[in-house]
């Protein structure tokens, strides 16, 4: 039977494995004088040999279709506004990139009143910047038109 | 002592002198502000403001600093209880019961008494740092990478041994962490590992994205989605003082948190950070009921806090007695000291008593301008929690995106906040813990570099691990800690054999005895 233990034991292993294979081209060095592979293969090992003994004695563990899945559409929308945060805020500019996610969030995935969405958006993205990039002095990325 | 006293007394008169009164105060109120702000630790604090003190006299620049370092220590652990957001790896673990608590509609409490420990820990770690200092600091100096190999190791299994969950799950959630501290460049060879074309890998996975998504963007994840949200708490002042039995629950854990960080504290590296995890680790394998922690268990926020701040004093040890930084707050303090022409070390105390015992002294003094300053903001702080989750949870997300570009300005740390969401939402559906990995990540450099260091130093004998007695004791030590976790395993093998009718065979049982 599938248990969670069973598959995050194996999602281990599987990790290990491509971290000694991703290792091999780093110099190992020896056992006197390690090199920059030594300590990354024998974590991986390490991390391997746990993996094996979590997916080993995972029989008893909770089966993997008790495992709730109905947020996921919301953890997967946030998800995506976090990606699109990381890749767009150098391109658009840190207010123009927060406006558009608190408008899909708000808007799209909480389905608030555009009233209620754009005035907490433009708050918080016009505010914060003021306060971080002209109080505090940290830089912040500022997109097309100097927004 | 009785000249200690008399030094004490120079250094209050030199505390309590309104100018300096003002610039403790100040330096803890802008230190709150920066701490709440997550990503914006106690060093981004100080660094952005240190040229501000350079108009300053030295007395008044040193307090005022140590001020802003202390304010934000204790802001730190504001989001962690109230958002699960750790603003650096010390507020992890503050962020497990503390935001339980929150959870719960305890989340005053929980500030109270992490307010209350971190003034008691941070107090009386100045009475350690007053008398022990110059004695202590000696011993610390005597830890060089095989000692301080030996005492990582041990700290490693500690936690393992004494985290309540599985230790095969926390073992390996700690391997996975030392894992990611692998990655940049090898500071021995210059060989740069596991980097993918990202050049902003160079110095390593950074520990605030990764606190941060492991700990507040999967828990953003896990609840925004329910279909009952969470409820809107709305905090009665009687509800913001913790009850008589959150006191009597506070009182060993305040104190074993504070001894525990002041002894770690004063070890040179980073080693301070590892304070607040054993702290937790500590009381949840001496506690009654070790079910309760991870459910809210205020233990688990007053020995943290307390460690965590204890450990701030403790680190300002080596600092002042020897002019040896034990981290990179201590040492962007010492680089304050010295724009003002002062050279911290052995000679501080005799050629300026001025500055060092007022220095003292305004700890004293910062320690109880926080505890006024923070009680009463706690109501303050708790109303955040009177927004409900769908409108809150978008600010938190901006405030968590815009606090770890902050720390670096780099959009990849976003990207790696963002994995560390993903990855830390799959862990915790499949049962797993994710303060291992912030442990681990946080200790891979410092125990590659010592490791290898300690075989460069004896040309590749692992014998100076032995040799030296401070590391054979803590390598002894960690030794019985394998072999006690191995006894559990022991008895399950034993217990197997007898099921199977392949031991006891011949003895007469008592009934009722298996």
């Amino acid at each position: 039977m599938l248990t969670t233990d069973r598959i995050s034991g194996a999602v281990l292993v599987l990790f290990a494995s491509g971290v000694i294979w991703e290792s091999r081209s780093l110099p190992l060095g020896s056992l006197r004088q390690p090199g920059p592979a030594y300590m990354p293969v024998l974590l991986a090992l390490i991390l391997l040999v746990f993996g094996l003994l979590i997916a080993g004695a995972g029989g008893r563990a909770a089966p993997l279709a008790s495992i709730s899945r109905r947020e996921w559409r919301h953890a997967a929308a946030i998800l995506v506004v976090s990606v699109f945060a990381a890749l767009g805020m150098e391109r658009l500019g840190y207010r123009l990139t927060v406006l558009m996610m608190l408008v899909f969030l708000l808007k799209c995935v909480e389905r608030r009143s555009w009233a209620l969405t754009i005035t907490l958006a433009l708050a918080i993205a016009f505010g914060s910047f003021y306060l971080f990039y002209t109080l505090l002095r940290v830089p912040l990325p500022i997109g097309p038109m100097g927004i | 002592m009785l000249e200690t006293l008399q030094n004490l007394y120079l250094g209050f008169s030199v505390a309590l002198s309104p100018v300096v009164l003002l610039y403790a105060f100040v330096g803890c109120i802008i230190g709150t502000l920066v701490g709440v702000l997550p990503g914006v630790g106690p060093l981004a604090g100080i660094s952005l403001l240190l040229p501000v003190s350079f108009g300053l006299d030295a007395t008044s620049a040193v307090v005022l600093l140590a001020g802003i370092y202390y304010g934000a220590m204790y802001g730190g652990s504001t989001t962690s209880i109230l958002m699960r957001i750790p603003g650096e790896a010390a507020s992890v673990m503050t962020c497990i019961d503390g935001y339980a608590m929150t959870r719960k509609g305890r989340g005053g409490p929980a500030l109270a008494i992490a307010a209350v420990g971190s003034y008691i820990a941070g107090t009386a770690s100045v009475v350690g740092l007053m008398f022990l200092a110059p004695p202590l600091a000696r011993f610390a100096l005597r830890f060089g990478p095989p000692e301080y190999f030996a005492l990582l190791v041990l700290g490693l299994l500690v936690l393992a041994f004494m985290s309540g969950g599985s230790m095969r799950k926390s073992l390996s959630m700690a391997a996975l962490g030392l894992l990611f501290g692998m990655i940049g460049i090898d500071p021995m060879t210059g060989f740069f590992r596991f980097h993918y074309g990202l050049v902003e890998l160079g110095d390593g996975i950074g520990v605030v994205p990764v606190a941060v998504g492991l700990f507040g963007l999967s828990e953003i994840l896990l609840t925004a989605g329910q279909e009952k949200p969470p409820e809107v708490i709305k905090p009665r002042l009687r509800e913001l003082l913790p009850s008589r039995q959150e006191w009597r629950d506070s009182t060993w854990p305040i104190a074993r948190g504070t001894l525990l960080g002041f002894l770690i504290g004063i070890i040179p590296g980073s080693a301070h950070i590892i304070s607040s995890f054993v702290s937790y680790a500590v009381e949840r394998r001496l506690s009654k009921h070790p079910e309760r922690f991870g459910q809210g268990a205020v233990e688990g926020v007053a020995g943290p806090e307390s460690a965590n701040n204890s450990a701030t004093s403790g680190a300002f040890v080596p600092m002042l007695a020897l002019g040896v930084p034990s981290g990179p707050i201590p040492a962007v303090m010492l680089a304050a000291m010295m724009v003002h022409g002062i050279s911290p070390g052995p000679l501080l105390i005799q050629q300026q008593p001025e500055l060092f015992w007022g220095f003292i002294a305004s700890m004293y003094v910062g320690n109880v301008v926080l505890l006024i300053l923070n009680l009463p903001l706690v109501g303050l702080f708790v109303n955040v929690l009177r927004i409900p989750y769908a409108l809150l949870y978008p600010a938190i997300l901006v405030f968590c995106v815009l606090g770890v570009y902050a720390v670096n300005g780099s959009v990849v740390d976003v990207g790696i906040m963002s994995a560390m969401g993903a990855l830390g939402y799959g862990l915790r559906k499949f049962d797993f813990e994710t303060a291992p990995i912030v442990l681990g990540l946080v200790l891979a450099p410092m125990i590659e570099m010592s490791f290898r260091q300690s075989l460069s130093m004896s040309s590749g004998s692992y014998a100076i691990f032995f040799h030296r007695p401070i590391s054979l004791v803590l390598l002894l030590v960690a030794l019985g800690f394998i072999l006690l976790s191995l006894r559990t395993l022991f008895t399950r093998v034993a217990e197997w054999r007898r099921k199977l009718g392949l031991e006891g065979e011949g003895e007469i049982k008592e009934p009722g005895k298996i």
